[in-house]
């Protein structure tokens, strides 16, 4: 099985003034194939630090990061990104660009194209193949960026905030498509977000990260993302145990926050 | 659509129903038409001045010749040519110098800024170079370039590759610089190699700055060709003009300087239309 492990991983940035950034200390944990972990965390404390550091584009000051029992040296097509918006390739088509990591690869042109069609129609874009980037919305962005990241069959996808910048609606709506993928193809999904809310609706499991240094304060096991698959989003949504784990965690989020505010009065 | 309403918007008259109801247009650009209406009032105006003034003799054909002895120097040097050349002749060798001069410029000078965007020792190596020369006209190099090749076209498309040169450096190390790092992050992680990333997603995504690259330096190259004549030159635009300057036949100097004008204009055109159809997402992203 191609279980992610991250062993004791811990990064320090010198920063030009001399000064040393503890982006990240001693971080450790293991996904098993197929589970859905959703990062939430005030800006700063090391979230994209650490996704980067997985997707292999950093190479952490101190431990190690494997996946199926071989350590991580660099990016490789493994590991899937999807970014906040704008790292589609604005002179490819919708289907070039899902079909980019396979003409890549010199796959032949005809499976190319089936998997593309196949995506097209998993991410709801079908008949938007031949159409330009820069004619869809950013929704409909964000589901070519998903498309992309899954025609290369990669065993983890790493999504940096990927719904950050789009509209309340259509958010909820891609979060349910998140939730499909995932229960679909079975992939071990790694998911930022600045969402409370879309931390504990999509997590399967869900780390609360605290700044300096950055490390993972507390965990969570949660229902809703298994829940969500089968039941109406809404509902789940409104269950109390939602509503409290959600007070909790933004609790602890403004806690946080008031101490960064904090520090730098000092 | 009534007769008038189409007659107006052909030419720019009419007001969208948008901008009708707007109460403050002053400082909205978007309320300003493209006064095509006023664009022919003027054209028409300029030319009856230039019409009536040398109709009614108010100045000295030597100095400001007569449409009609610009238009009879048109179609007599377009048949029989003036100094061994027929007026496409002449247009044909300036344009000749220029597509060979930009050419090169763009053959040496998109790769090289490509490698000063990409490598930290090749930046540092032309740095200075191409800080040194792009603030330099290139016409400052006509006499040093007639003293290595002479008056031939040699010495023409080397000044011509010169004045391309340095604007296609800056503008593909811009293209360069322009890449987003997720762009390069999101193709890694799809499985491309450096040489794939270079070809399908840097190259690629400095097209829009390349583009505009060129069409500033086809303008400078231009410019650049015409003066160059001026000085010394056997054939083309430049050269004609000059040449009949130095025989008072002022009518070919305009005729000279109107066609000067139009081709000028004539190449940001089309280089315009190029980029609509080649860079479509240009602005859009
Ligand atoms: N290249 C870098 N050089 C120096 N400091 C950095 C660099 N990248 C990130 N940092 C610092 O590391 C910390 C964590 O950054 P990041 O992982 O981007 O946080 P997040 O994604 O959680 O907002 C921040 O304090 C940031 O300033
Ligand atoms: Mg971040």
């Amino acid at each position: 099985m191609s279980d992610l492990v991250v062993n004791d991983v811990s990064m320090v940035f010198d920063t030009p003034s001399g000064e040393q950034v503890h982006a990240l200390e001693n971080v450790s944990f293991s996904l098993k194939q197929g589970e859905l972990l959703s990062i939430l965390g005030p800006s700063g404390c090391g979230k994209s630090t650490l996704l980067n550091i997985i997707a292999g584009f950093l190479a952490p000051t101190d431990g190690t990061v494997e996946l199926a029992s071989t350590e991580i040296h660099g990016p490789g097509s493994d590991r899937g990104m999807v970014f906040q918006q704008g790292a589609l390739f604005e002179w490819l088509s919708v289907a070039e660009n899902i079909g980019f990591g396979l003409t890549m690869k010199g796959t032949p042109k005809d499976e190319i194209k089936k998997t593309v069609d196949h995506l097209l129609e998993t991410v709801g874009l079908h008949d938007f193949g031949e159409k330009a980037i820069y004619e869809l919305s950013g929704g409909m962005q964000q589901r070519v960026a998903l498309a992309r990241c899954l025609a290369n069959d990669p065993d983890v996808i790493l999504m940096d905030e990927p719904l950050g910048a789009l509209d309340a609606l259509t958010r909820e709506k891609m979060q349910g498509l998140v939730l499909k993928l995932w229960k679909e193809t079975g992939k071990t999904i790694i998911l930022i977000t600045h969402s409370v809310e879309e931390a504990l609706f999509l997590g399967e499991r869900l780390f609360v990260m605290a700044p300096r240094p950055g490390r993972i304060k507390k965990e969570y096991s949660l229902p809703f993302a298994e829940a969500g698959v089968t039941k109406d989003p809404r509902d789940v949504k409104a269950d109390p145990d939602f509503g409290a784990k959600r007070e909790e965690i933004l609790n602890m989020i403004w806690e946080m926050e008031e101490e960064i505010m904090g520090q730098a009065e000092e | 659509m009534s007769f008038i309403q189409t007659l107006k918007q052909s030419v720019g008259l009419s007001t969208d129903g948008l901008t009708k109801r707007k109460t403050v247009t002053f400082g909205d650009t978007t309320a300003v038409g493209n006064g095509r209406f006023w664009s022919i009032i003027s054209v028409i105006t300029l030319s009856m001045a230039w019409y009536l003034g040398s109709a009614l003799e108010l100045v000295n054909p030597i100095f400001w010749p007569a449409p009609s002895a610009v238009w009879d120097q048109f179609i007599n040097i377009s048949q029989d040519g003036y100094r061994n050349f027929t007026l496409w002749e002449h247009v044909w060798a300036s344009l000749y110098r220029i597509l060979v001069g930009f050419a090169l410029g763009c053959l040496i000078g998109i790769p090289l800024g490509f490698a000063m965007g990409l490598s930290e020792i090749i930046r540092g190596w032309f740095d200075p170079i191409v800080e040194f020369f792009r603030p330099i006209p290139p016409l400052a190099f006509i006499p040093l370039v007639i003293i290595w090749s002479g008056i031939g076209e040699r010495s023409k498309i080397l000044l011509l590759f010169f004045a391309a040169l340095w604007i296609m450096v800056i503008a593909a190390r811009a293209g360069v610089g322009s890449v987003k790092l997720s762009k390069i992050h999101a193709a890694y992680s799809l499985g491309a190699t450096k040489r794939q990333i270079l070809m399908h997603v840097i190259l690629p995504n400095s097209l829009p700055e390349i583009f505009t690259g060129m069409r500033v330096a086809m303008g400078i190259c231009w410019g650049t060709v015409v003066a160059a004549e001026l000085v010394a030159a056997e054939s083309g635009i430049g050269f004609m003009i000059m040449a009949a300057s130095k025989f008072l036949a002022t009518d070919i100097v305009i005729l000279g300087v109107i066609v000067v004008g139009v081709i000028g204009y004539a190449i940001d055109i089309l280089m315009r239309k190029l980029e609509d159809k080649l860079i479509p997402w240009k602005g859009k992203a």
